[in-house]
């Protein structure tokens, strides 16, 4: 394969309390990341989604299986992927600043005081906090958090971007605001990231392959939904593509119905088949396994040629 | 008329100790009628003036506490010296006593804090020795020490000793998962981690132990000067109950109490200093 980031046969087994181990929560999970690509994760509660995220941080240990990043494993945490977590988890001792300042001494300690605060100025004002360097945590809303969260993790200028539903607890409207905002920064900085997300919009708009979970326990990648939209894409004019409709029914058809269908069939081919439901030729979601990528690329020649 | 709650409440307190002095003032009346042959008594006795049924009035208090606290450094010898120099004398005993105890509850809270091996490893020892009280240490420390003096301290050392060892413990034991994962992912060194991340994170916790290790310090100082006698505000109580002068007893109890309060300010301010919001 050769991808940047090569996941192979992940599975995680936690041990029962008496010792004996039980049903995997995930098992054959494999899939891979191009440079630049930002891929979503959805899937319900329960399938794994997070440890998955964990394990490609090196915060925590698969079962079995192995996550190759730029041809090296990956054995622990390090500071060549940036982890954006659920709940923040800035320090409410230190200010703004001091929070990203942490994180940028610890990935260049030899910097001057001078550079270190230039840096952290500059990925301050790239998520729009200028103003806010001297405020701690308690005095921040809940978006504005979670903006120095990215502003830390984008800030070590990290190989890989990991996000941890990063804007599970906002409001719709500042949620809104703030995906647009990591669009105009990812697309800017051409950053790998991976993404979990309970919402089907955001994976729609953020996403250029969609990765459907099944539900656990014993939950695989059942599809990888490729997003045939372009890639300039915007909350505003999303809704306008009719793409946008094949593709969001086709995840939401998924999650409602599929998702559950699919634990069932235990032992059912292991491969993940990649569908592009935003193109019309390949909206129908019971389509023939091996057909689908095929037909996908040229369709999507084709839909290239026609815009 | 209006007025705030903190205003009122000021009010209060202040018919409360109104009150509260108001009935000392009647409780320690000079007995009336039976006096003339008493008095003669009295004089005879060589305290005419003086009252003798035990409590002190409340002009012969204002009078002792005036004597305090205008010469509280007076050395008149081994056992009549100033209050002043008696309460310098049991803070300096809390002080050592207090920071030896930080010195080693601090850094072995930290190690149990962080190993949960440690943690139930010395678990046993923790919880029995807890609820020992300081000054059933005494004999041995006497006997180890053989200075009555060090003795005392060693006494205050192990009184606050464990309120900062388990809340250091537990602070640390529950700093939140993610602030670590944090310092994992930014491959934090260990030193670093335990000061920038550990420390300020279990900081208040760590605060409210010393707080309550002071507290009970402060306790215990009274209690353990009374057994060893010979210099502080423990022994000046009880040295003054032998003299019999109630009067220098309840200014040396109001003396601990104020001093008491003032710690405890101090350490409030302190926790509130490193107490963050989350």
């Amino acid at each position: 394969m050769g991808a940047f980031l090569e996941v192979k046969h992940l599975a995680k087994v936690y041990p029962d309390p008496g010792g004996a181990a039980c049903e995997p929560v995930f098992e054959d999970v494999s899939f891979g990341l191009e440079q630049g690509e930002f891929v979503c994760i959805v899937g319900h509660s329960g399938c794994g989604k997070t440890t998955i995220l964990n394990v490609l941080a090196g915060l925590e240990k698969a079962s079995t299986g192995t996550v190759i990043m730029d041809g090296r494993e990956v054995a622990g945490p390090s500071l060549e992927r940036g982890v954006v977590f659920q709940g923040h988890a800035l320090m409410p001792w230190l200010t703004v600043r001091e929070n990203i300042a942490f994180a940028v001494r610890s990935r260049w300690p030899g910097r001057s005081r001078a550079q270190i605060f230039e840096h952290v100025q500059r990925f301050i004002d790239l998520v729009g906090l200028t103003g806010a360097e001297h405020k701690k945590p308690s005095a921040l809303s809940g978006g504005m958090k979670q903006r120095v969260g990215i502003a830390r993790a984008f800030s070590i200028e990290p190989k890989m971007l990991l996000l941890d539903e990063p804007f599970g607890a906002l409001d719709a409207l500042t949620r809104g605001t703030i995906q647009d905002e990591l669009l105009r920064i990812v697309q800017a900085t051409r950053q790998t990231v991976f993404m979990i997300t309970h919402d089907v919009d955001e994976a729609i708009l953020l996403g250029d392959k969609i990765l459907l979970m099944s539900n656990g326990p014993r939950a695989r990648i059942a599809e990888i939904v490729v997003n045939t939209l372009p890639r300039n894409r915007t909350r505003h004019t999303l809704h306008h593509d009719p793409q946008y409709y094949r593709i969001r029914n086709h995840l939401v058809d998924f999650l409602v119905e599929r998702s559950r269908r699919i634990q069932a069939e235990v032992g059912a081919a292991a491969a993940p088949r990649a569908v592009s439901p935003g193109l019309a030729t390949d909206a129908a979601p019971a389509r023939d396994v091996d057909a689908a990528p095929a037909q996908s690329s040229v369709a999507h020649a084709l839909d290239l040629i026609k815009s | 008329m209006k007025l705030s709650l903190p205003a009122k409440a000021a009010l209060l307190t202040a018919v409360l100790l109104g009150i509260f002095l108001f009935v000392w003032y009647l409780a320690t009346l000079p007995a009336g009628t039976a006096s003339a042959a008493n008095d003669e008594y009295a004089a005879l006795m060589g305290n005419s003036s003086r009252k003798t049924t035990g409590l002190p009035t409340l002009a012969q208090m204002g009078e002792v506490a005036w004597q305090h606290v205008t010469d509280p450094f007076y050395d008149n010898g081994p056992n009549d010296k100033g209050i002043g120099i008696q309460l310098a004398y049991s803070l300096a005993r809390v002080l050592a006593g207090f920071s030896l105890a930080a010195l080693v509850a601090i850094p072995l809270g930290f190690l149990i804090g962080m190993s949960p091996l440690l943690y139930r490893a010395l678990d046993p020892f923790i919880q029995v020795l807890k609820p020992i009280s300081p000054l059933a240490w005494m004999p041995l420390a006497l006997y180890t020490i053989k200075d009555s003096a060090t003795s005392s301290i060693f006494v205050i050392f192990i009184c606050s000793l464990w309120p900062m060892l388990i809340n250091t413990a537990f602070g640390v034991a529950s700093v939140r998962r993610d602030w670590l994962n944090v310092a994992r992912t930014l491959e934090v060194s260990p030193l670093r981690k335990a000061f920038r991340v550990i420390l300020p994170a279990a900081a208040p916790t760590i605060m409210t132990g010393m707080r309550i290790s002071m507290g009970i310090a402060w306790l215990v100082i009274v209690a353990a000067e009374m057994l060893v006698g010979g210099l502080g505000i423990g022994y000046f109580v009880w040295n003054e109950w032998n003299n019999l002068s109630l009067a220098n007893v309840i200014f040396a109890i109001l003396v601990i109490g104020f001093t008491g309060m003032l710690l405890d300010i101090i350490f409030g301010r302190l926790q509130k200093l490193v107490t963050y919001q989350d």
